[in-house]
């Protein structure tokens, strides 16, 4: 088997040869792409700091293969904002100091993103806690989390509202 | 991690004899596999790529009122699947209550049947483990041991099967399609997990190379979508283990139970069919009489395996309360919050 892939990164396609199938989507990133906003917590999938998005979805980097993962398209914390432009959930991150080291601040954003995509959460802060159990915060700043996501939904609705306008 | 070989087969005989070899494993999103090989839990030599198998991603909601699961749906489509919420909302709970939405993303209902337990001394490698290395002995028996089963364990194995899924798969007649080397074969759900005995190694009834195809609800277990529940109780909110967790199923008819579904998870080695509790529901009242008495019958054999003889009566009051709540009925938002005590009637 030829282990080559070729990944759509943040909009950009790459032809990447892997040295070995071992590699997850985290390593590649990090230490191949220099993408490293993408963080390595605890990398077995409990932590949540190395979320992306993978065709669209919120996932665990450090779980994936990049190998089984050939054509994907990802999205990476350094592909959010629009120019200098931020992204309504990273502005509403500094808005509510929804972190304080930062360290998980990459996946919290990404999972956030997703959530909102997923639409299951809507205004209920519940659901939003809910929604964003797979990302820990050992700062605690969960409070400014969640208030950081609400706003981000209040903003993207209304937004879209005005467009329908 | 250790050395394998990746082999990416486009069809199921293909896959089937590249995994039928000593050492092979099937890969779906790995989200447990990858996890345990970097714990040099698991050192398969060869990995089998099943991800992109044809045919295998389809929900198919059945004429008769059944849903065939192609092995490769992932938890969360699966879970939001109007239709399939509506048909079985129970397993749509059960589905939301496990793991994060990253996981549930990635992670495939096949695999979720193959999930190896989280008894902390299988998973660290410097401990004795009869499942992990057989004949090794189990460090599980004279450790920590409070969250180990009290149902179907032996001398040789307390660990407890980690699904919420298989719990009202279990209640509700699953069937797993399987395709192997000598052709295709159901297998009950029920009948798929083995307890541990004396080959606590031996977790499931596949044989070398076999895969999961899909999982099949039969029709007439809708029936039971009006009065449906899954109720987990675990040490955080979300995103845990179950310490207990109940699947419950009823059907009604002129105020008395017709026919009752009940499953228990986090107790066994396997999800635990809780039949003579079931038996005990027919014909009586819907009332909380009713379900102490099915909750005894359902834990008639418990008995603690080490610092867990609490986990007997949670089991008991877990029952009771999710059977209070399917006779309540299925909420009208499905997706519910997921199954936490803490969101009841949210």
């Amino acid at each position: 088997m030829n282990l080559s892939i070729t990944l759509t990164v943040n909009g950009r396609e790459r032809m990447l040869a892997l040295p070995d199938p071992r590699v997850t989507l985290l390593d590649l990133l990090r230490d191949r792409l220099d993408l490293t906003g993408t963080k390595k917590g605890c990398d077995r999938g409990h932590c949540g700091a190395c979320t992306i998005l993978v065709d669209g979805r919120r996932t665990n980097s450090c779980l994936a293969l990049a190998i089984s993962h050939d054509g994907a398209d990802i999205l990476t914390i350094e592909g959010v904002a629009h120019g200098d432009t931020l992204d309504p959930v990273q502005a509403a991150f500094i808005a509510h100091d929804g972190f304080q080291c930062g360290y998980c601040t990459p996946g919290q954003i990404m999972s956030a993103i997703g959530l909102i995509r997923e639409g299951q959460a809507g205004t209920d802060p519940e659901r939003v806690r809910e929604g964003m159990s797979g990302n820990l915060c050992r700062c605690g700043a969960y409070a400014g989390i969640t208030e950081a996501v609400l706003e981000a939904q209040r903003a993207l609705d209304a937004a879209e509202q005005e467009q329908a306008a | 991690m250790n050395r394998f070989d990746y082999i990416r087969p486009t069809t199921i005989p293909e896959a089937v004899a590249a995994a039928s070899a000593p050492g092979a494993a099937y890969l779906a999103a790995g989200t447990n596999l990858v996890d345990l090989m970097k714990g040099g839990i698991a050192r398969p030599s060869r990995l089998v790529d099943v991800g992109r198998l044809p045919g295998l991603s389809a929900i198919e909601h059945l004429p008769d009122g059944g849903v065939r699961i192609g092995a490769l749906v992932r938890n969360a489509d699966l879970a939001y699947d109007p239709g399939f919420a509506r048909r079985f909302p129970a397993v749509a709970e059960a589905l939301l209550s496990g793991a994060s939405a990253q996981l549930r993303n990635a992670a495939t209902v096949g695999g979720n049947l193959l999930q190896r337990t989280r008894c902390a001394y299988f998973h660290d490698v410097a401990s004795a483990c009869n499942k992990r290395e057989p004949g090794a002995g189990c460090d599980a028996r004279g450790g920590e041991n409070r969250l180990h089963a009290v149902l179907g364990w032996s001398e040789g194995c307390i660990a407890t099967h980690p699904s919420d899924f298989c719990v009202p798969l279990a209640a509700f007649n699953a069937i797993v399609e399987v395709a192997g080397a000598t052709g295709h074969r159901d297998i009950p759900l029920e009948e798929f997990h083995l307890l541990p005995g004396e080959t606590p190694e031996r977790e499931t009834l596949l044989a070398p190379g076999e895969l999961i195809l899909a999982l099949r609800l039969p029709g007439t277990e809708a029936a039971f979508a009006a009065h449906a529940r899954y109720l987990k109780v675990r040490e955080r909110t979300s995103y845990a283990f179950a310490v207990v967790s109940a699947a419950a199923g009823l059907r009604l008819d002129g105020g008395r139970i017709a026919e009752a579904r009940l499953a228990l998870g986090g107790v066994a080695l396997k999800p635990w069919r809780a039949r003579a509790a079931e038996a005990a529901l027919v014909g009586a009242t819907p009332d909380e009489a009713a379900f102490r008495l099915a909750a005894e019958a359902a834990l008639e054999a418990a008995r603690p395996s080490g610092d867990n003889a609490f986990k007997i009566e949670l089991a008991r009051r877990i029952l009771v309360r999710a059977l209070t709540l399917a006779a309540a009925g299925t909420p009208a938002r499905m997706p519910a919050l997921p199954a936490s005590p803490f969101a009841i009637g949210a």
